[in-house]
């Protein structure tokens, strides 16, 4: 198609989403993804770069020019099969990459304030090749022979075992939870990516002739010792994330009425007690709810509180709205639905009723002072500014840490002070032969992006370990 | 799947599987549980492993029924399958020769005490064993407790066998007998476990208790199971279950059992309303 001589296009084309009114009702996905004619019209925008800076902002390398030239020709199987040579879970990256940090950040359109919407774009051809049940296998590789055990089976898992499968090699993931997919499917809130998609994701993986064996602690169950000297597992993935939860140790922290958002979160999203009592597993949620934390996990609980009914929901966030980690996005439409903001305080102290139950929260108001470690200015109590916010709910979205559970069974296995394992940053390789891993568990809580891109530097290194020896 | 093999009914309330579980069957040892989940739409509990045949991959359970999982997966029947069945979890006991070890268990406490007493006999211990239960008929595992220990105490509230009291009560007599003890073991209610420690206290003898908390996942990534053990947050299903009985909180235990009371209440109401004949003729 010839391309036509225009001037930069900077209507950026929305996505419709549910109408906030409505959606705090439900669970459904409040994006709805956009048309055929929107998809197209967006992709029309894209000034399809010889040079293209997007792709040096994606870490699982898609080929994003290549793909938006496919969806202007209307060629949208073949788009999602363009993204899919390189990302094995364009559905779900399509929904919650932090795009505008990455790809939409490089785009040279964003330094007029309107990337292209690639995130967008990525999501419409993935739902649109599902839809027309035109799901398509890549070639896959002669039998290598050799044995991949992956653990965990979050995003990261996820690609190494469908790259390492369209690699020739065998693949069985092994998953602590009974379901496949890991954060995707206990931490990520159905109505921002509908667990279908997760299931989807995992159906086409499979089909990519990769094993999954649920309900398997790795460290407990069976170790990683056992999966190379008994199983006859040649290399092994650690994509476990970092899944141990982080409470503030202020005092009041068992009372009834506090959550890790962890646990607020797996049980609505793995467990659905958002259907109890059709589902088995309960959930409470008070007449108002507390969330401590500024990340997308914050912004995750606080939204999934409104949905269950909750009458005041708050955000409470010992620094400002510039210093928050959660996507805009995310805040953006938190707000639309009514969730109440608390800037610049930090609870000091959970209080309890005579029953054990949580009452209030203490807070002590902060101000901002010289920039920490991170470059983000350090909140700083102002003395006597303590006071008491009337929630009965208070769940804890402060970060997560590495769960040792793994380290401690595998002595051999080198980790920092912190407990994440040390790996190298090109390869994944770790301190154990044999043994890679990446995601979360390397460096801390971050984005499924970067654990897809981990999986793909891994899956190279595992195939070159395996067919050379070299290590 | 996890394949249902053998089914025992102790009482109309209190049941014992094997379950085809070969992983865990390899790997268990005294001290630590499963969680397992039913069915699809269930919830996930811990459960206790009683007993392993590792060389057929077969588990032992031992459960109370008291919420609507636990009756509903009393229905199953040898050859049903359940949905899924995770561990061995939690670290295992420390089991050394400590010289004379008192058990003491009470209701279903006793099935998790069991497999713990094992490995201490096995450790070269003396035990003597104090079993508590309501009633007679809810009195489990008294023939294989008495068959590695050297002398079983039973006490039942109604009086009904044994003797007429509390586990507590036995307990004091047999200090008070003389009898030396270096390690004391105890499983059963928070009350209970709350008060043979109170029970100890005076006399200083060591107490390993096993704690029923709550659990989602298992494997410490909620931290529901939460609880204060000294000065530190503990969670149970990672750190525990078994603690110095001497630095839990049992009241803050007890407390936290409780969260979803009436929600347990709604679900099991549900469904008894559904499946009446199940509950027919039992109290």
């Amino acid at each position: 198609m010839a391309e036509k001589k225009k001037g930069l296009n900077l209507n950026r084309v929305d996505m419709p989403r549910q109408d906030p009114k409505e959606r705090i009702k439900n669970f459904n996905e409040v994006a709805l993804g956009y048309t055929e004619e929107m998809a197209v019209a967006e992709a029309e925008r894209c000034l399809l770069c010889k040079k293209p800076l997007c792709v040096q902002g994606c870490p699982a390398e898609v080929k994003i020019p290549e793909f938006i030239a496919l969806i202007r020709e209307r060629k949208f199987i073949e788009a999602a099969r363009k993204i899919k040579e390189t990302n094995a879970l364009p559905a779900v990256c399509g929904r919650v990459c932090p795009q505008e940090e990455q790809c939409e950040e490089m785009c040279v359109l964003n330094k007029k304030g309107a990337p292209i919407a690639i995130g967008r774009l990525e999501r419409f051809v993935a739902d649109y090749e599902a839809k027309m049940g035109a799901v398509e296998k890549p070639e896959i590789a002669p039998k290598s022979g050799k044995k991949v055990a992956v653990i965990g089976s979050g995003p990261g898992g996820l690609t190494v075992a469908a790259d390492c499968a369209i690699m020739g090699h065998e693949v069985v993931v092994f998953e602590a939870l009974h379901k496949p997919g890991g954060v995707l499917v206990y931490g990520i809130p159905e109505f921002r990516l509908p667990k279908v998609i997760v299931e989807r994701e995992v159906e086409y993986i499979k089909s990519l002739g990769v094993k999954f064996e649920c309900d398997v602690v790795v460290g407990r169950t069976v170790t990683i010792d056992d999966l190379m000297e008994k199983e006859g597992f040649d290399a092994v993935f650690i994509g476990v994330g970092a899944g141990a939860p982080i409470f503030m140790g202020i005092p009041g922290e068992t009372l009834k009425g506090v959550y890790s958002a962890n646990e607020f979160l797996t049980r609505n999203n793995l467990m659905k007690a958002y259907l109890f009592p059709e589902y088995d597993t309960p959930i409470k949620v008070g007449k108002k709810v507390a969330v401590v934390g500024g990340g997308n996990v914050a912004m995750d609980a606080v939204r999934t509180a409104l949905r269950l009914g909750a009458e005041e929901a708050h955000i409470v966030y010992r620094r400002t709205r510039k210093e928050m980690p959660a996507r805009a996005e995310e805040i953006e439409n938190a707000e639309e639905e009514g969730v109440i903001f608390n800037f610049l305080i930090n609870p000091v102290e959970i209080i309890g009723d005579e029953n054990g139950w949580v009452k209030g929260l203490k807070c002590i108001r902060m101000e901002l002072g010289e920039p920490d470690e991170s470059g983000r200015r350090r909140p700083v109590p102002i003395p006597g500014s303590e006071f008491i916010m009337d929630v009965d709910t208070v769940i804890m979205a402060i970060g997560t840490r590495a769960n040792p559970v793994i380290q401690r069974t595998t002595p051999d296995l080198e980790v920092n002070k912190w407990g994440y394992i040390v790996a190298d940053e090109e390869t994944c390789k770790t301190s154990k032969k044999g043994v890679f891993a990446g995601g979360d568990i390397i460096r801390g809580a971050a984005t499924v992006i970067l654990a897809v891109g981990d999986g793909k530097k891994a899956a190279r290194a595992i195939d070159h370990y395996l067919r050379t020896g070299e290590w | 799947m996890f394949k249902i093999v053998e089914k025992k009914d102790w009482h109309p309330t209190i049941c014992e599987m094997w379950v085809e579980a070969p992983r865990v069957a390899r790997k268990h040892r005294p001290g630590q549980f499963v969680i397992i989940r039913i069915h699809e739409k269930g919830e996930r509990i811990p459960l206790t492993v009683v007993d392993k045949k590792p060389e057929e991959g077969l588990i032992r359970i031992i459960f109370q029924k008291v919420g609507k999982t636990t009756w509903e997966l009393g229905t199953f029947k040898p050859g049903d399958y359940i949905a899924d069945v995770v561990g061995p979890l939690g670290q295992p006991t420390h089991i050394e020769k400590f010289g004379t070890v008192v058990g003491v268990g009470g209701g279903v406490g006793i099935a998790p005490l069991y497999p713990i007493l094992k490995g201490m006999k096995e450790a070269g211990n003396r035990l003597i064993t104090i079993l508590g239960a309501r009633s007679k008929d809810l009195l489990i595992l008294e023939d294989e407790v008495r068959a590695i220990s050297e002398e079983v105490i039973v006490t039942t509230d109604d009086g009904s066998y044994g003797k007429k009291g509390l586990v507590t009560d036995a307990l004091k007599e047999l200090i008070e007998s003389g009898e030396k003890i270096d390690q004391v073991v105890a499983i059963g209610p928070g009350i209970m476990m709350k008060f043979v420690v109170k029970t100890l206290e005076p006399y200083k003898i060591p107490c390993i208790v096993s704690l029923n908390a709550m659990m989602l996942d298992g494997t410490g990534m909620c931290g529901v199971c939460r609880i204060t053990v000294g000065d530190e947050v503990k969670f149970v299903c990672v750190d525990g279950p078994e603690f110095d009985g001497y630095k839990v909180n049992f009241d803050e235990l007890m407390s936290r059992l409780t969260v979803y009371r009436e929600e347990e209440q709604q679900a099991l109401e549900r469904f008894k309303n559904a499946h009446p004949e199940i509950f027919a003729g039992v109290e």
